[in-house]
Formats: structure tokens, sequence, C-alpha cells
């Protein structure tokens, strides 16, 4: 086409891609014009990954068409994006861990002048070209792949949650980048759970909702509310409430199944603490990777915390394997379902895996007793097993059912899922969040992490958001809506950057090559506490 | 009528494909039956009884061996120290022919032995997180090492396999059937109810298919692997003792002309060596494969360079059948 007029240095329309039965992108357009910073926004699951994905060549649209100053192209791959000048940088350091920075460098081409000069403008210097990428800092790979991808001079550079996990100071640096672009000839596309990052640096911000564009706006001071909105779109009432809710357990219950005090561990986990009482079901909202996986993980004993109180039943807790985990009463569904079944064994082994775990269980297999426990879970969620020789071969839904069912067989006493209803269709959602209220009717305690917001109303008595690695606010079911949660989980009410202490504490966790940090985060590193406990006065409500 | 007799073929190509999948010991079986046909053209007259004797036989052992091999790769893991365990265990037996508790003696030091190299790959392994391929291998050089220790302090006592030995090595019930099916059926049996109906069983495949599931579910691996290379271990020795007996030799290097074909039969018999799949039924048809292949080539005049091509030809295409059939969706 013709678009030369239009004076737009990247312009994608009606963008769409579906992976199996999930559709990721439906109509998903974005123009970004030369010299602007432009936000990508989006809710978890709105597509923002599959857009930058697809503009990066590494996915392949289904429809659609991608134009670089006015120029239709097709892009089929990262390497030949990056010579069109469309370069991404994500969250995770794209760096060879096993090769030194140089030879990294010399794999893209990075030309090393301009390199230096950004890595020095974002706060790095006397980093030695030589050393390992695996022995650096977290923080300092993401500057350096920050730095590589500035030096090539893209026309449109990508930045994905680059500031997800930077300590304040090498944020703010990046911020300054990204800002020194503006009204120049090349431009930013950036993706932040931040607010005010937000605010702070980019001019126009295209908002994702459900795979689709739903609008451009212009970023000016109160914006934000302006997005909130565009994110949650008209909330419709699709979903029939689940009936049968009633709080009456919680209150007569004086010892909590669970309590959680100051957990942290590494840089996500800042400091979670919470009660879950026997009869509740009780929601995490958060945005993507501000530390409830690894929450999850410590719970389910996958994981040891770096600091923090676990007590289950008003006892102490220190989980060394899922094993003890489970012994306890505290049992895990996972989201990935690669990641909790035996995909060629049948559904019946695989509900039936954690009876066999203990020494004492690995004799003969009492048969007819299992085939009914096995039966009776599989009835109560209602599984299709007619294909059920190979679990790989049921469909999603009825997958995710069996990783439930294997816990819900045993009767089950605590009940931790995370985002149990991820990538499943309705039907099966609505089964899974009666079967939830029925668990906690029976007396179970559930802890529902989930990034369908939608789902808190329906399902939990409370919900607790978690930002940054701590519980910023605890919201009642009957009040969480959408709309609240969402504000929450993007801590409106305060600010969005990482306080100064926590931030100084990460780069003292990573001391290994302290020296090639700036000098100004080295001074915070003094202290002999590298491990301790997040200081009390660190509250994020004061940093700004 | 094009179009239908493609569809017809097509049919018949998902059915095997199924079956091999579903069922891989029938087409095994029928592999089987096509060999013996095959041998018996290429040199009439040669099947009997006596002939079947002498190949199940020759194979108890190399299944044996093979069903080490089958129980470790369905957790993911492979065991190459069964040649130098099982060596070692005929040769320790030979030399203690002549000591105070006899036989009995040997073959209870023997096993105790084996025993104790299984546990320490079993702790390399499941504790220590050693790759199994590189565990069994350095445990088969300690063993041989240790082997030839014990030859150099042995030699002035005189050796020789004991008659018990022999007679269930390698003596056979009216000229059919070999004694050494007298330990062989009370194990296989073991095998087979101890993958399909105990809690064990069912640990090893699922280490085998998903460890982070298998972990996730509560399943401590190490105590799992630990206990599996001492019955790997235990059933090489086993095999050695069979292997002395039938040849009426020991010697510390005696079974490692076996190893090889230890693991192509459990690939042959359908176990996936990336855990998770498989079977002690289909383990016993690929030993019984392999042997009566080695007939074959013998019958048809080949020299052990040519049938060592032929072994390795046949595992790669199985194995990649295998994988052909097994990883659609």
């Amino acid at each position: 086409m013709t678009a030369t007029a239009t004076g737009l240095l990247l312009e994608a329309t009606d963008v769409s891609k579906t992976y199996g039965a999930v559709v990721a992108l439906k109509a998903a357009s974005l123009a970004v014009r030369p010299g602007e910073v432009h936000a990508l926004m989006g809710a978890n699951g709105a597509g923002k990954s599959t857009l930058v994905k697809i503009l990066t060549g590494a996915v392949h649209p289904d429809s659609g068409r991608i134009a670089v100053r006015g120029r239709e192209r097709t892009v089929h791959s990262p390497g030949e994006a990056r010579r069109g000048g469309l370069v991404s940088v994500y969250q995770e350091p794209s760096l060879i861990p096993d090769l030194d920075i140089r030879a990294n460098l010399r794999l893209t081409d990075t030309p090393l002048e301009p390199f230096r000069h950004w890595l020095t403008q974002l706060g790095i210097e006397n980093l030695d070209l030589s050393s390992m990428a695996r022995r650096l800092p977290l923080a300092t790979l993401r500057i350096v792949d920050l730095a590589r991808a500035l030096a090539i001079e893209p026309d449109v550079l990508m930045l994905d949650e680059m500031t997800a996990a930077l300590p304040a100071n090498l944020t703010q640096r990046v911020l300054e980048a990204v800002a020194s672009h503006r009204g120049g000839d090349r431009s930013i596309i950036f993706i932040s759970h931040r607010l005010i990052e937000i605010a702070s640096v980019c001019d126009r911000a295209t908002v994702l909702r459900e795979g689709e564009t739903v609008g451009v706006v212009d970023v000016t001071p109160g914006s934000e509310e302006r997005i909130i909105e565009l994110m949650l779109g008209q909330i419709a009432g699709e979903m029939p409430a689940v009936a049968g809710r009633t709080a009456a357990h919680r209150a007569s219950v004086t010892t909590p199944r669970i309590s959680v005090r100051g957990l942290a561990s590494g840089t996500k986990l800042q400091d979670v603490s919470f009660e879950l009482h026997p009869g509740e079901v009780l929601g995490v909202v958060a945005l993507e990777g501000q530390g409830q996986d690894e929450l999850f993980d410590i719970l389910a004993g996958s994981q040891r915390p770096s600091s923090g109180e676990l007590l289950v039943d008003g006892s102490a807790a220190s989980f060394r394997h899922p094993a003890d985990a489970i012994r306890a009463g505290l049992v895990y569904v996972a989201a990935d379902r690669a990641e909790a079944l035996l995909m060629q064994r049948s559904v019946r082994e695989n509900i039936a895996l954690p009876f066999t775990t203990r020494v004492r269980r690995w004799g003969l297999i009492d048969l007819r007793a299992e085939r009914e426990t096995v039966d009776a879970a599989v009835s109560r969620l209602q599984i299709d097993a007619r294909a059920g020789n190979e679990v790989r071969r049921l469909s999603g839904g009825n997958q995710q059912k069996v990783t439930i069912a294997r816990w819900v067989a045993g009767g089950v006493r605590t009940m931790l899922c995370f985002d149990p209803t991820r990538g499943i269709d309705i039907r099966t959602k609505q089964q899974i969040y009666l079967l939830l209220r029925d668990l906690a009717e029976a007396g179970a305690a559930v802890l529902l992490y989930t990034s369908e917001l939608k789902e808190v109303q329906l399902v939990c008595d409370r919900a607790i958001v978690i930002f940054g690695g701590r519980v910023v606010e605890e919201i009642s079911g009957t009040d969480a809506d959408e709309a609240t949660l969402l504000r929450a989980a993007y801590h409106l009410r305060s600010d969005a950057a990482m306080p100064e202490a926590v931030a100084a504490e990460t780069v003292a966790a990573e001391t290994v090559a302290a020296e090639t940090v700036a000098p100004r985060a080295s001074d915070a590193a003094n202290g002999p506490g590298a491990e301790a406990a997040p200081p009390e006065q660190a509250d994020p409500e004061t940093s700004r | 009528m094009n179009a239908s007799a493609r569809a017809n073929e097509w049919l018949t190509a998902v059915t095997w494909r199924r079956l091999l999948r579903d069922r891989p010991i029938v087409p095994l079986m029928g592999l089987l039956a096509i060999l013996v046909l095959v041998i018996e053209l290429a040199d009439p007259g040669i099947v009997s009884p006596e002939w079947t004797g002498v190949i199940v036989r020759a194979s108890v052992p190399l299944a044996i061996l093979a069903g080490c091999q089958t129980l470790t790769m369905l957790t993911g893991g492979i065991d190459l120290s069964v040649a130098a365990i099982g060596s070692m265990a005929g040769f320790v037996t030979a030399t203690l022919v002549h000591s105070p508790g006899g036989v009995a003696e040997g073959i209870i030091v023997a096993l105790a032995a084996a025993a104790l190299a299984g546990l320490l790959t079993g702790i390399g392994v499941g504790v220590f997180r050693v790759h199994p391929l590189i565990m069994t291998l350095g445990m088969s050089f300690v063993v041989l090492g240790l082997s030839n220790v014990w030859q150099l302090q042995m030699v002035q006592t005189g050796a020789g396999v004991p008659d018990s030995l022999r007679w269930i090595g390698s003596s056979t019930l009216a000229q059919v059937v070999p004694y050494n099916l007298l330990v062989f059926i009370p194990l296989t049996l073991l095998i087979l109810l101890g993958l399909r109906r105990t809690g064990y069983g069912r640990l090893l495949y699922a280490i085998g298919d998903n460890p982070v599931a298998a972990r996730l579910s509560g399943t401590r691996a190490w105590q799992v692997l630990i206990v599996l290379y001492v019955i790997s271990a235990v059933m090489a020795a086993i095999a050695g003792l069979l292997i002395s007996g039938l040849t009426n030799t020991a010697s510390v290097s005696l079974v490692d002309t076996s190893l090889l074909p230890a693991v192509a039969a459990a690939v042959i018999g359908g176990t996936s060596i990336l855990g998770g799949r498989g079977g002690f039924g289909g383990t016993i048809v690929g030993a019984l494969i392999l042997t009566v292949l080695t007939a074959l080539l013998t019958v048809l005049g080949l020299p052990e360079p040519t049938r060592q091509v032929v072994f390795g030809s046949i595992i790669v295409v199985v194995a990649a059948a295998y994988t052909r059939v097994t990883s659609e969706s």
C-alpha cells in the first residue's frame, strides 16, 4: 500500500494470532510515530507479548499487515526484524551465559563504541567486557541487554517489562535513556506494569483488551484512569455467579490453616503476610512477576524462603520438599499442566500418583479401592476420560481437571491453586469455580491466584493484592469487582517505583560482581546484612 | 476409487501405528515369527523343539540384563555397570567354590557385592544427581578394577565354575526346556507384577515421564532410584551367574559382549530411553529377536563384523520408528 503519506514509523494493522483454540490476538493495531515513546498497555493475557513477538519476527501472525516507514514487510525471523530496524529487549536477559560480554556482542554484530557510550549513560561504568555473562548480576545483564540494543540504533526499540526487577537507581537511568529518544527520528515501544513510569516517559499509549486494540490515549496527567477504563471495557456479567457463598465459617474459627508472616525470597518476594482460614477461598491478585510465583513455590515446598515465617495450623513449618508440604496438607495445582501431569500415563495413574509416593505405599496396590477413589474423583469433576489411556490426548480443560482430581481424591485440606483456569474453556472454568466453593464449604482452605480478575468476585471470600513483592491491599470478595482489583494491582494510589532501601538490597544480594555496578548502588551495599529481611521502614508509600 | 484405496492404506497405517504404540508386543511377536520363518527357509529343518530350547536358553541371561536396562530406562536412566557386575558375580562365585561355605557362600558374597555396588550407584544418581550414564560407567570401571584385585588375591586357590551353576545355566529338561527358566520365570513374574501392580512400579514410570510432576506429587526420587539401582545390580549378578554356568567360564570380562545387546533388546522391546514408556514383556521378546537374529546370521555364514553392523542398524531403525509413532499427539 502507499502508506508513505501517514508518516508513521511503524504500523501494524489487524494482526491476529490463534494458538489452537486459544485466541491470543484478535485484531490488534498499533501505530507508532517517529520520535515518540509509545506505551503498550493491557491486563494479563491481553496479548501484549504476542504482539511484540510478532513485530520482532519470533511469532508469525495468522493475518494482518505490518509496515515500517510506510513499506509493508513480512518479518520471518528475529534476525530479519533486527536488520529491518525492529529490536526488542525482554524481561529475561538474552545473553548467552557461557560467553563473555565481548563474544555476546560479536554474535549480534554490535558496534563496541556506541555500546560503551550507552553503558555509561545507563549508569554502568568499568564493565569488564571479558567477564562471563553468567557471573554478572541480573540487573547488570539487563542493562547490558539494553545498551546492546541501543547501540545498533534501531528504528523501533521494544522494551517488554524491562524495568520489572531493576533497582530504582537503574530504573531511573533506563527511563532517562528512553526519554532521550523523544523528538528524534527513532521510537520506543514501552511495556510496563508501572503506570508511574508510563506517565513519566510515554507520549501515547495503545491499550489492548482480549487481543484487540481498544483505544489509543495521549498520556497526560490523569490519563491513568482512562487507560484502566479501556483495559476493563464494559464489565459484562457473562458468567453466572457461583451460588451459595457463605462467610459463616471464617468468623467462628480461631486458628488459621496457614499464616504467613514477612515471607521473602530473592528480589521478587519482599514481604508478604496473610492468614488463610478453613472454609474460605482467599484470592491472590497480582500483575505478572510481582512475587506470586515465589509465594506459591514456597507454600508448595518447591523453594525455601530467604526469610519469614510460615505457620500451618498454628505451628511453624519448614518445607524441604513438596512431600513435606503435602504431608502438612498443602497441595498445589499448577497452571502449567505440562508441569503437573504424566502425559504418557493414564488418567487413573495420574490421579492415583500421590497415593503411591510414600515408601510404605510402594507395595501392592489395592486396585479395587483405587478404582473406586479414582472413579469418584473423575465423576465429581466430570472428567471426560474416554481418551484416558494417555493424558496428553485429553483436552486442556480435562487435563486441568485431572490435576485437581488428584488432590480432591485424597481429601483436601488446603489447596493452592495457581491460575488453574488459564487457557481452558468457560464451561470447565465454571465447574472449577463450583468445585472450589464446594471444597471451601466442606471446610477446606483454598488459596487462589488468578490472572482473570473476574474470577475473584465469583469465587473468593476475600482477596489480597500483591505488588512489588508486598501485600498492598486486602479487598473483601463482595467489593472485588474488576475495576477495583485492577486499580489495586497497578497500585494506583501510590508510587510504583521500587523503594530505595529495597533497591539497595537488590544490589547487595548480587555482590558477586559489585564492582561492575554503579558506585552509587554499592554505597548502599556496605552493610553486612545482605540477606537480612528488608527493613520495616522501607514502606513503598513513603518513597516518593 | 483411487481416493478410497488411499484412505484404506492410510487407515491401515494408522492402525499399525496405534498397535505399535499401544501394544508393541504384538508387532514384535510378528517380527519374531518372520525371523523364525526366514531361518527355517535358509536352513530347512533347523527349527525344532531342541533348537527352540537352545534359543530360549541363550535368551534368558540376555533378557535379564535387558531387564536391568528396561527398569533403569523407565526412569530416564541406563545401567552400563551390568556387564562388570555380572562378570564379577560369576568370577567371585567361581573363586569361592572351595571355601567352607561352598557355592552358597560364593553366591551370597557375589550378590552382596553387587547390591553394594548398586547402592553406591543409586546414591550417586539419586542423591548427588550424577547422570546415570556417567555414574554406571564409572561404577563399571570400579567393579572391574576390584575384580582384578580379587583375581590377584585368589590366583593360587584355583577356581572353577561350580557344578550347580553349570547345571542351572546350561542343562535342559529332555533336551528342550532349559533349567535357567527356574530362575527366569519367577523373576519375570516378580518384575511384571512389580511394574503393573505396585506403587513402586508406578513411581518408576512417573519419574521417567515427568520428574517435575512426580516431585510435585510428593515423590522423593532419590529413594526410588537407590532401590532401583540395587535391584538392577542384583539382577545383573544373577544374569552373570547364569552366563558363567552356560559358558562354563569365569572371567572378569565375561558379560562384556552382552552389554550393548541388552540395551538393544530393551529398545527393540519398546522401552523408551527417554523414560516413562515401555515394559518387561516387550524386552523379553526383544531379547528373543536378537538371539534368533544372531542364529540367522550364523546360519547365513555372515562374519561377526556384519552381525554388529546389522545389530546397530536394527536398533537405530527401531528407535526411529518408535519415536515416530509415539511423538504424534
